[in-house]
């Protein structure tokens, strides 16, 4: 069975560069033709986990697998880690400092948002050590 | 609906296959062969920026003579509001209506009127609440064609509303009808275009099956003339029927700003066009309510068939439109008039597909990263294309080959042979490694 293995480093230094990764994978699910809902839950929801990597972590690598049925993106960092999962779920709940939220971030709404867009997620994280983000979007039935 | 019909064409002739307008384009639309650029019919949007890069004028606008308006019996000038921005010290709009009269035309239907009737539909509109939000202007078929080929998941977002153009020579014709008793066929229309965007859309109309317009005069081909005859004007008539709302439409932020919504983007020029559609894809903006984009820098008046600075003509219209009332055109009632809708869906053009069924896409994509590895990433353009990238997807669709790169085929020269200098020597110098006879003196 075909599939597509493709990497990206996420750096933490340049803020800046911050979403490219995502925006990168979604020029490519664009050129494989997946159905454009595949296309937007998953560039939604590997830009809000690759903002958080850049924003509380310490940057990290995106691996994503592609299949004709199901997108499978593995966000590992190095950071921290998540002390309180369900808290960190939870809509509106943010450690975001006050630099970031002035760019708009921080309304403790991506870990939501990746949670709904995606058919699948598991958060594995170790406090001092890192998390890894592992998310999995179904896609339609390949067309034609 | 015709999708192959475009305005923007190349003169073979001037075309020298330099690189400049490969590199601009922003569906890649363009690419070199034989000594002359190439575009791919499905991916032009006709926004134009290659008209502005080349720098030998190879390419332009397919508009039409003025003496086009000589097969009708009643002629309609309907001239973009960006017209007067591209007079100094123009201080009343009528010398340039009068002047189109002057020029042969029997009546003149401003653009801006038709525009704030498209405002004021657009208010009652976003009103009801009725839209996907944010709504995104239809009025630059530039960017509804970007939507199209680059960001169809966002085709719901744009507002089903004519263009001020086809809006304007709906009420025009229906207007000349009543005061003549000619017939509908009598009567041209001719619209006074900025750009090339405009003048596919009356051949290849996005929303609709049939434009109302006749025909479309470059505002750079009739402007002489125009100035002549209002330099030399006969009789100086009032004509002018539009206010403050749509005259603004001429630059960025004019639409908008008639929308009379609070939480708005204007955003101009094809890059941020493109910023912003990403933003909108991501859900970023979902709390803003219109969304303005013109794929000119600064509005229409930055169209690549105008005659002024964009900049410049902002600043006249400014002065232009500070006198005049807020608006002279609305709707009679509460209903938006079917007319004044889109009545066919926009179709998506998935032109970046590699292939028609993900599993086959798959095979090319594994391909195309394949070959991108072993191309040295410098998106130099000697292949014609505009990335390593492109040529990598070209050649997976048959388009291309593999030694189309100078750097691939030195590597397939190496069993020849040449001597490793020689062989360097095909390089171009910006590439090419070190050559013991040759010291550039700069370095
Ligand atoms: N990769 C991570 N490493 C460490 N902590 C994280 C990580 N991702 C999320 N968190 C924690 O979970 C909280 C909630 O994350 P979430 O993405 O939902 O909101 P946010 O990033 O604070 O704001 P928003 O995403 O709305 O801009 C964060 O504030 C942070 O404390
Ligand atoms: S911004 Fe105006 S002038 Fe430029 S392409 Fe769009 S409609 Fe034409
Ligand atoms: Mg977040």
């Amino acid at each position: 069975m075909e599939v597509i293995q493709l990497h990206y480093d996420v750096n933490a230094n340049d803020f800046t560069c911050a979403g490219e990764a995502s925006g990168k994978l979604k020029r490519e699910l664009k050129r494989l033709g997946f159905e454009p809902d595949v296309v937007r839950r998953t560039a939604i929801a590997v830009y809000e986990a690759e903002i958080n990597m850049v924003i509380h972590a310490d940057g990290g690598a995106i691996d994503a697998s592609i299949s004709p049925e199901c997108i499978t993106v593995v966000l590992k960092d190095r950071g921290p880690g998540i002390p309180d999962v369900s808290l960190a779920m939870r809509e509106g709940y943010s450690t975001a400092p006050e630099n970031v939220r002035n760019l708009g971030f921080g309304a403790g709404m991506g870990l939501p948002n990746i949670k709904k867009y995606s058919d699948k997620v598991d958060i594995d994280t170790v406090i001092g050590e890192g998390t890894t983000i592992t998310l999995r979007i179904n896609t339609a039935p390949a067309e034609n | 609906m015709d999708t192959v019909f475009h305005s923007v064409s190349l003169d073979k002739e001037k075309c020298l296959g330099c690189m400049n307008c490969i590199k601009r384009c922003p569906t890649q639309a363009i690419r070199v062969r034989h000594g002359k650029a190439t575009i791919i019919s499905e991916r032009c949007i006709d926004c134009g920026e290659c008209i502005r890069i080349c720098p030998h004028h190879a390419k332009s606008a397919k508009s039409d003579p003025l003496a086009i308006i000589e097969g009708y019996k009643y002629k309609i000038a309907l001239p973009a509001p960006s017209l007067y921005g591209q007079f100094n010290n123009l201080t009343d709009v009528n010398y340039v209506l009068s002047a189109f009269i002057e020029l042969g035309f029997d009546y003149v239907f401003e653009v801006a009127r038709g525009a704030e009737m498209i405002s004021d539909a657009t208010r009652k509109l976003l009103k009801s609440n009725s839209l996907k939000k944010p709504v995104i202007s239809s009025a630059c078929p530039a960017v509804c064609r970007l939507i199209r080929v680059s960001y169809p998941d966002l085709i719901d977002n744009i507002l089903t509303l004519n263009t001020p153009m086809d809006e304007s020579a709906h009420l025009a014709r229906k207007e000349a009808v009543e005061r003549t008793g000619l017939a509908p066929e009598d009567i041209g229309i001719f619209f006074i275009t900025p750009c090339p965007a405009k003048i596919t859309s009356i051949k290849s109309p996005l929303g609709f099956s049939k434009s109302e317009v006749n025909g479309a005069i470059a505002i750079n081909e009739i402007y002489p003339q125009l100035l002549n005859k209002m330099e030399h004007l006969n009789e100086l008539k009032t004509l002018e029927q539009a206010g403050k709302i749509g005259v603004g439409w001429a630059s960025s932020g004019g639409e908008a700003a008639g929308s009379m919504c609070e939480r708005y983007i204007a955003a101009d020029g094809i890059e941020n066009v493109i910023k912003i559609l990403e933003e909108v894809e991501n859900e970023k903006l979902n709390n803003i309510d219109f969304i303005e984009l013109n794929a000119c820098t600064g509005g229409c008046v930055g169209g690549c068939l105008q005659v002024s600075n964009n900049f410049v003509a902002k600043t006249r219209l400014k002065t232009l439109r500070k006198y005049l009332p807020v608006s002279v055109n609305r709707l009679d009632t509460d209903e938006i008039p079917d007319e004044m809708c889109w009545d066919e869906k926009l179709e998506p053009l998935s032109v970046l597909k590699l292939a028609d069924n993900v599993t086959d896409a798959m095979k090319l994509m594994n391909q195309v990263s394949e070959m991108v590895r072993n191309f040295p990433g410098l998106d130099c353009g000697t292949c014609g294309a505009p990335t390593c990238r492109a040529l990598a997807e070209d050649i997976v669709r048959g388009y291309a080959s593999i030694d189309h790169c100078i750097f691939r085929l030195k590597d397939e020269m190496k069993s020849n042979d040449m001597s490793p200098s020689e062989l360097e020597k095909i390089i171009p110098v910006p590439f090419r490694g070190e050559i013991d006879e040759e010291k550039l003196k700069w370095t």
